[in-house]
């Protein structure tokens, strides 16, 4: 936890992961503590009539509440929320905005709309997560957060179910760490108790 | 922390400095934003401060890269001095995306929950509000038919855009999505082939026109028109998530004010009344399906 006083320097996690993202979500959600602070956006890449199968089974595997984001949901504290079917996930400043917009290569919901998107509305405060997958989706989306002053960590292409989407994001992002699943909750905990910089 | 892991000073410094600029730039894009929608309000009418800024400002970044633009400042002033530019840029920031029974789950509800109801009045006024190109009109008119409620109702099918409304009239669609659209209408409870209700001409798949007879398809704003009728059924879905709250809230009121005690509000999946002004008017007919009934 961040001192009294002093301004945390991330506020906003976003995930995104394809093929292989069932399993390591599971892990990844479940090795993080109930206590976790950063609301967590998640895409993982779904058919548009996927049913909230994909919800309840994280809610069995997490510590934190795990609901399927609403239009216009505040996003006031800790909780994962996640992309529904047929939707593109947004993030406004202080709320969670959907769209039914065209599906960027073949996905809605698609990771690099979301993480443009969290970019854009949070700047340097935004931490995003590529999983696995097997499609170049996220890459486009990670290095737009990396260059308004986030901060980017990739799945170890190697501990990933599937390389592909890791891999390429790791080919063209200086990410900020690359690392396995446990390891990902690890510094997902350390980085929500750095402070800003004053 | 031990003496080792202190970080070096300088590469805290050049970091500070980095992510400074990094927050200076974002601030700089907000205000490019905000004068973009000031110029394209000043100088064309329409306010598009009122939308979801998120999405919005998604649109503008796609026009800019296919206008090959890498300021908004530059579009600003290309918008202002080049009439054609502003029309290009109108129509890529209007969402028109669109399909006949998405949801068929909420067309299956639709006939179990609301079409009884419909059943007990002598006629039946229905405002679509938003129909884009008008594929959901057509699919809402079809269930109608196959309820045997045609007659009786009257859809008033309403969009800001006049473009979308003239394609919405001609009740063509494209013929390489009715194989998507087949296996929604069947989920959504249709009663017959979706082959029935159309003609397969070149690419396109046109429509009986049977299914416009009692549709009225009319321009309108939720943004700046005032309610025009009392209606018994309102279908919105899928258009108050391209708002902002304020303007969410407006529509909302507007439809408040346009329905019968007792009618029905249709929102989309995703859409709810919660922390709305409204949300004690409405109960809910089907939590799952967002379709609510006013109750007061």
């Amino acid at each position: 936890m961040t001192p009294e006083g002093v301004r945390a320097r991330y506020d906003l996690v976003v995930v995104g992961t394809s093929t292989g993202g069932l399993h390591a979500l599971t892990r990844l959600l479940g090795a993080l503590p109930a206590s976790y602070r950063l609301p967590i956006l998640i895409v993982q890449h779904r058919s548009k009539d996927s049913d909230d199968r994909l919800s309840s089974l994280l809610r069995g595997a997490s510590q934190l509440p795990v609901s399927e984001a609403e239009d216009k949901d505040p996003l006031l504290g800790p909780g994962v929320y996640l992309g529904p079917a047929d939707y593109h996930l947004l993030v406004e400043p202080e709320s969670i905005a959907l769209s039914t917009e065209e599906p960027v290569a073949y996905s809605r919901p698609s990771i690099d709309v979301l993480f443009e998107s969290a970019a854009y509305s949070h700047g340097s405060s935004v931490i995003g997560v590529l999983l696995t997958g097997a499609n170049q989706d996220g890459t486009r989306g990670l290095q737009e957060i990396k260059q308004r002053g986030g901060y980017v960590i990739v799945q170890d292409p190697t501990s990933a179910e599937s390389a592909f989407m890791p891999m390429n994001a790791v080919k063209n992002v200086p990410a900020d760490c690359v690392l396995s699943l446990d390891q990902i909750a690890t510094e997902l905990v350390l980085r929500a108790s750095d402070a800003r910089a004053p | 922390m031990g003496v080792t892991m202190l970080p070096d000073l300088a590469d805290l410094a050049s970091e500070a400095r980095a992510r400074r600029f990094a927050s200076s730039t974002s601030d700089l894009e907000r205000l490019e934003m905000e004068l973009l929608l000031l110029a394209i309000y000043r100088h064309h009418g329409f306010d598009f401060r009122a939308y979801a800024p998120a999405s919005l400002h998604r649109r503008i970044r796609r026009h800019m890269e296919s206008a090959r633009l890498t300021t908004i400042s530059a579009l600003t002033e290309l918008i202002l001095h080049d009439p054609s530019a502003l029309q290009r840029l109108l129509h890529d920031l209007s969402v028109n995306v669109t399909a006949m029974f998405r949801d068929p789950s909420f067309f299956l509800e639709f006939r179990t929950s609301v079409v009884p109801l419909l059943r007990t009045y002598p006629t039946v006024r229905i405002w679509h509000a938003g129909c884009s190109t008008g594929e959901e009109v057509y699919a809402m008119s079809i269930l109608l038919e196959e309820e045997g409620l045609s007659e009786r109702c009257r859809i008033y099918a309403t969009d800001m855009d006049g473009t979308v409304l003239s394609h919405a009239r001609h009740g063509i669609f494209p013929l390489a999505r009715m194989q998507e659209y087949t296996s929604n209408y069947f989920a959504g409870g249709g009663k017959r082939s979706l082959s029935d209700y159309f003609t397969a001409k070149y690419d396109g798949a046109l429509f009986t026109p049977r299914l416009a007879k009692n549709v009225l398809f009319t321009q309108h704003n939720l943004a700046i028109d005032k309610s025009f009728s009392e209606f018994n059924v309102i279908v919105c879905r899928n258009v108050l998530i391209y708002f902002d709250r304020t303007l969410k809230d407006h529509a909302l009121g507007l439809f408040s004010q346009s329905l019968a005690t007792l009618g029905v509000l249709c929102l989309g999946r995703k859409e709810s009344l919660r922390f709305s002004a409204f949300e004690q008017e409405f109960s809910e007919l089907s939590a799952r399906e967002r379709i609510f009934r006013r109750s007061k």
